[in-house]
């Protein structure tokens, strides 16, 4: 199948026509990716100032519903008060921090609980995957329930597990806030590694798993030396998710569980200033946005070192 | 051949629900053994209880949570979908696009929640559900491009060998194929949609949905109560997965090679 | 299995006795920095009305080249003539059909959809294109089948509808691109024997890409044997069978006639001839089928 397509994609790769040297050179500049994605966020601002200048300032309502936002100062701060605004004082107190370092702070927080549930994620997952792929019975019963786990919106429990966290005592460890907000950051990192993992492991062809046992090779020896190598491609996507998820579990966990030093509690805090500093409240969110972003940038790195499983990668 | 399909159906939905029910078992007897005081773990029964003690105000919160994640989901996937078929086309965009979503895809939306609530407006329901769009848009967006560009290299030689026109090269080849990828997306982002709208519900705004019943109820310390927010919540999660899986079901019924 | 054979569509060749004129035509593929010449000068008419067979080892050209002939490829050098005019005339004017290795049906589609494609595209009315549809499964022996979906269908029957579908247009110029490389020993001289049968009724010409050399030597009329890296044609053997009998529907399920001619003298000898071009004094070529 791959061999009888292999001429015509080869002859569609390299058969269009040579492009003029100015697009081509535009044509390679885009493939610069932090150019591009300098270009994008250039993009997306320049989006936000335009409907700024012309959209309506109380935005556009239909009747009592309103469907396009208000343009006020208010409501969408310029982006370079923003930008301005992460290198003034958090605050008009005395020796009050720049706003910057504060995000950073609360960013370093959030990042250390995230990653914590990330691994725990990633552990339970793997467990999960591993032990569904040996017993039929089990990926019968569990895999219904964990996809079912998922559309359940157990992150609204977070509020709950506050009140666990301040009674619950495990022998000499006393239970820490932060790790109840871990362990709901957990909840959401876990699914898609067993998902992802689980299909992963599935995925050597038959012919290699009859080569193994045509060996004499036990179930060990075929997990270590042809199932998680074959699951590498499948993983790596799955990690990816898993460590978004995490900070999306870490972030909201924060707010719901009140759980302050993070960046879910200042994004809540600062939410109060909408009125009187209105690029404030935009801080903590793009703690956020870099928080995510360096979080997949890890797994990408994390991909490199693995890369040379990555022959295939599957799409996530 | 030999199974019946009521027998293969029973294989499928056999083991889960007993695995489910042996949980809820456990769950009831480790309340009910262990003495568990009810401010740490509520009984199932407890749960229950107050399910049907507050199943007006529940159904009616259930209620406002799936409006704000249906309109969600259909403002974030029109969006998604309308904006991949340009992206499809139009390769600047498609370039300039890809960071942004990708961005967005690692980025946890529901922290816009606050600053859409004061471009909103505190008092209305429309933050809720551009969250719950946002969330959606990025599957949506995703899958439908990827569907976009799996047509089959066979089935492009055959369109040109049939001389077909660029909008009978979309209505036979292109939008078939990229159909079952769009219904893949929306499954995806059906349960984000609920999760969201209910997420957002935390951080604000009018006090009216599942997410802000489940805040107040916790906040009083009436978990029971709390957990039986939740489990409205669970069964908007439940409808939203059911009715996109079973369109994804249909949709994909004859895709493949 | 069909006997069916109420439909001869004459071909009309109203430009000429030439189907396909190729002169001089080379195609390289890559950059300047390192360019992979795929074909080199490859000189070829084919006749209306006539079968000719491109055999050759893997990465000889001979797919490319029928591609060239499609215009689903253009040449980086020399010319290619379809029915006159260029292959693009050709391709916009719809004036040939074409198979390919895979079947390539749209899973979305019944067998009937699939083969009306062609003529659903060119704006046919709903009830010639479903005459036509119905004329043509019955041709291939698939009446039966015209409401299933393709992965209904074994892979033989998959090729069959995808020939099908290359002849709705009632095509003058029949490219076919190892359309019976995937399947079985049986299904393929079967289908070969039908094929036979087609292209006698409807006097189509055919360009038939295959590496099996009972195969050429079976349908055509003539065998062009192709060498790799660069491709160029090595020899074109001609063969004179007297296909008479297998042009005509077996009388049993296993096409007796056509099995008659497989044992002919004629039959060997031009198989031997096409292997000796094909070997060209050098070691056996690899990547073709001697059987």
């Amino acid at each position: 199948m791959s061999t009888a397509t292999a001429p015509t994609t080869l002859a569609e790769a390299v058969s269009s026509p040579a492009a003029p040297a100015a697009a081509g050179r535009v044509a390679r500049l885009l493939r610069v990716r932090p150019l591009v994605a300098v270009l994008a966020a250039f993009a997306v601002a320049a989006l936000w100032e335009a409907y700024k200048l012309l959209g309506p300032e109380q935005g556009w309502s239909l009747g009592e519903t309103r469907l396009l936002p208000r343009t006020t100062a208010m409501a969408m701060p310029h982006t370079w008060d923003v930008a301005a605004r992460l290198l003034e004082p958090v605050s008009g107190a005395t020796g009050a921090e720049a706003l910057w370092v504060a995000v950073l702070r609360a960013g370093a927080s959030s990042a250390g609980i995230a990653l914590t549930g990330w691994a725990i994620g990633v552990a339970v997952g793997a467990v999960l995957a591993v032990t569904m792929q040996r017993l039929r019975v089990v990926e019968s019963a569990v895999l219904p329930l964990v996809v079912l786990s998922q559309t359940v919106p157990l992150i609204a429990l977070a509020p709950l597990v506050r009140s666990w966290g301040s009674r619950l005592e495990l022998g000499a460890v006393t239970w820490q806030p932060w790790m109840s907000v871990a362990v709901i950051a957990s909840y959401l990192a876990f699914f898609p590694v067993a998902v992802g993992m689980l299909r992963g492991l599935q995925s050597p062809d038959t012919i290699h798993v009859e080569l193994m046992r045509a060996y004499g090779a036990g179930w060990w020896t075929t997990l270590v030396a042809l199932r998680l190598p074959a699951a590498v491609p499948h993983l790596l996507p799955a990690l990816r998710l898993a460590a978004a998820n995490a900070v999306v579990g870490t972030v909201v966990a924060e707010v719901a569980t009140g759980l302050p030093g993070g960046l879910g509690r200042m994004i809540l805090e600062f939410a109060n200033f909408a009125a009187s500093d209105p690029p404030k409240p935009w801080a903590p969110i793009l703690g956020a946005v870099a928080l995510g972003l360096l979080a997949a940038g890890l797994v990408a790195l994390l991909g490199r070192a693995l890369h040379r499983y990555r022959r295939t990668e599957v799409a996530s | 051949m030999t199974r019946s399909p009521v027998a293969g159906a029973a294989r499928q939905v056999l083991p889960p629900v007993v695995l489910l029910a042996a949980l809820l078992g456990a769950w009831h007897g480790a309340v009910v053994l262990g003495d568990v005081p009810p401010f740490v773990l509520p009984g199932p029964a407890a749960i229950g209880d107050q399910v049907v003690t507050y199943r007006e105000a529940i159904s009616s919160a259930a209620l406002v949570t799936g409006r704000n994640a249906a309109l969600g989901l259909l403002v974030g996937s029109v969006l998604g979908v309308l904006l991949a078929v340009v992206a499809a086309a139009v390769h600047l965009l498609d370039v300039l696009a890809e960071p942004v979503v990708a961005a967005l895809a690692v980025v946890p939306i529901v922290a816009l929640a606050p600053v859409l609530y004061a471009m909103y407006g505190a008092g209305s329901e429309q933050a809720r559900v551009v969250v719950a769009a946002l969330a959606v848009f990025v599957p949506v967006y995703v899958t439908t491009l990827r569907g976009l560009r799996q047509v089959r290299p066979v089935h492009r030689d055959l369109m040109a060998a049939l001389a077909a026109s660029r909008v009978q090269v979309a209505r036979t080849v292109t939008i078939p194929t990229a159909v079952p990828f769009v219904f893949t997306g929306l499954r995806m982002a059906s349960s984000l949609a609920v999760i969201s709208a209910i997420v957002a519900e935390y951080f604000g705004g009018p006090r009216s949905g599942i997410g802000s019943f489940i805040t107040t109820a916790a906040a009083g310390s009436n978990y029971a109560q709390a957990w039986a927010y939740v489990l409205g919540g669970i069964a908007v999660g439940l409808t939203f997965y059911a009715v996109t899986a079973t369109a994804e079901h249909l949709a994909t019924r004859r895709a493949g090679p | 299995m069909s006997t069916v054979q109420e439909h001869p569509t004459p071909a009309a060749h109203p430009r000429g006795a030439t189907a396909v004129e190729i002169v001089g035509a080379g195609r390289v593929f890559g950059g300047r920095s390192a360019p992979v010449v795929a074909l080199e000068d490859v000189d070829l008419t084919v006749a209306a009305g006539e079968f000719v067979s491109l055999i050759g080892p893997s990465g000889c050209g001979k797919s490319t080249l029928l591609r060239l002939v499609a215009d689903l490829d253009q040449p980086t050098s020399g010319t290619v003539r379809v029915f006159g005019g260029s292959a693009r005339d050709a391709r916009l004017a719809r004036d040939y059909g074409i198979a390919f290795q895979q079947a390539g049906l749209l899973p979305w589609r019944t067998v009937r959809a699939n083969v009306e494609l062609p003529l659903a595209l060119a704006g046919t009315g709903r009830a010639s294109r479903r005459e036509r549809a119905d004329e043509l499964l019955a041709m291939v022996g698939l009446t039966e089948f015209a409401e299933h979906h393709p992965d209904q269908l074994s892979g033989g029957m998959q090729q069959r509808v995808a020939i099908a579908r290359a002849l709705a247009d009632s095509p003058s110029l029949l490219l076919m691109d190892e359309p019976f490389g995937a399947l079985d020993e049986m299904t393929r001289e079967h289908l070969q024997a039908q094929l036979l049968r087609i292209c006698a009724e409807t006097r189509a010409a055919v360009v038939f890409v295959t590496h099996s050399i009972p195969e050429a030597v079976f349908l055509s009329d003539r065998v062009v044997v192709m060498s790799p890296r660069p491709g160029r044609i090595r020899q074109v053997v001609d063969v004179t069978l007297d296909r008479s009998g297998a042009a005509t529907p077996g009388s049993g399920p296993h096409d007796d006639a056509g099995d008659d001619l497989r044992t002919d003298a004629a039959f060997v000898a031009a198989v031997a001839a096409v292997r000796t071009a094909l070997h060209g004094g050098g070691t056996g070529p690899r990547g073709v089928d001697l059987r």
